[in-house]
């Protein structure tokens, strides 16, 4: 197996997540956008995890899906206090922020 | 089995693999359905694990079905069936000017296959079965030198607990 297969899914589903969080408008489409985003990244840091024949990369796998639970947690309480607030998530509604 | 076609036999399977999860992540991004997508979502993550176990992670893989697949897609079901009034399709799930995240995403691609292309052109992944690393290594990597990261995400996963609470009660 090349090292370069592995990456090169990693890359094709980075730019799949980041065109999901730029072109989504409901928060919970967004939030899934950026579980694509943080999977490309473990999938990277196990490729080169593997090239290297250090365990490293697993350890900041395991860190990274760890965050991420954190992460979704704390987001959809968040989209959560939104929606009961103003009963719409969509994102560029929420404008009280801009300068 | 001979070690060469074992080799075609993880190629094939990565590809496969390959195949369903891009598939699955254009879905997320492209269906209208919050429900639809996050059960795409599901697929993308169970192939990520499939991914994991071709590169030798199994305790990674175990992982990720356990927390992802289990624990944030239920999340997110339930996150959506909370903030929606009825189950189904959505008219307006895309920003106004969703089209200008296409020539992000391509341009962003083409960097990056570049790059990599640059970079690793046909480096081999080494199949020696010696320098795997096991789960023994990683608790070891954990409880030692990652120890401190280690508190440090206990208290950032015990900080994210208490904030969900306090952020989704009533009161």
């Amino acid at each position: 197996m090349l090292v370069n297969q592995f990456l090169m899914l990693g890359a094709v589903l980075f730019c799949i997540g980041v065109y999901g969080v730029i072109a989504r408008r409901n928060a919970v489409l967004v939030l899934m956008s950026i579980e694509l985003i943080l999977n490309s990244v473990n999938i990277n840091l196990l490729a080169f995890a593997l090239r290297n024949g250090s365990a490293d990369g697993h350890t900041f796998a395991l860190y990274v899906i760890a965050v991420a639970a954190a992460e979704v947690g704390v987001g959809l309480a968040m989209v959560l206090l939104v929606y009961r607030n103003r009963k719409s998530i969509a994102l560029d509604e929420l404008a009280e922020m801009k300068g | 089995m001979l070690a060469a076609d074992l080799l075609v036999a993880q190629n094939i399977g990565f590809g496969i693999i390959a195949v369903i999860m891009v598939v699955g992540a254009l879905r997320v991004v492209t269906t209208s359905n919050v429900v639809h997508a996050a059960l795409w979502l599901v697929t993308v993550l169970a192939g990520a694990a499939a991914q994991y176990v071709l590169l030798a992670a199994e305790f990674v893989a175990v992982t990720q079905v356990l927390v992802y697949i289990g624990a944030v897609m239920v999340l997110f079901l339930f996150g959506t069936m909370l903030t929606r009034a009825r189950i189904g399709s959505e008219k307006e799930v895309n920003n106004k000017n969703w089209f200008m995240g296409v020539p992000i995403a391509v341009l962003l691609l083409a960097t990056m296959l570049i790059a990599l292309n640059d970079g690793f052109g046909s480096e081999e992944l080494p199949a020696d079965p010696d320098t795997l690393v096991n789960t023994q290594m990683i608790s070891d990597q954990i409880f030692g030198p990652y120890l401190l990261p280690f508190w440090a995400l206990s208290f950032v996963l015990l900080a994210a607990v208490i904030g969900a609470i306090v952020l989704a009660r009533r009161d």
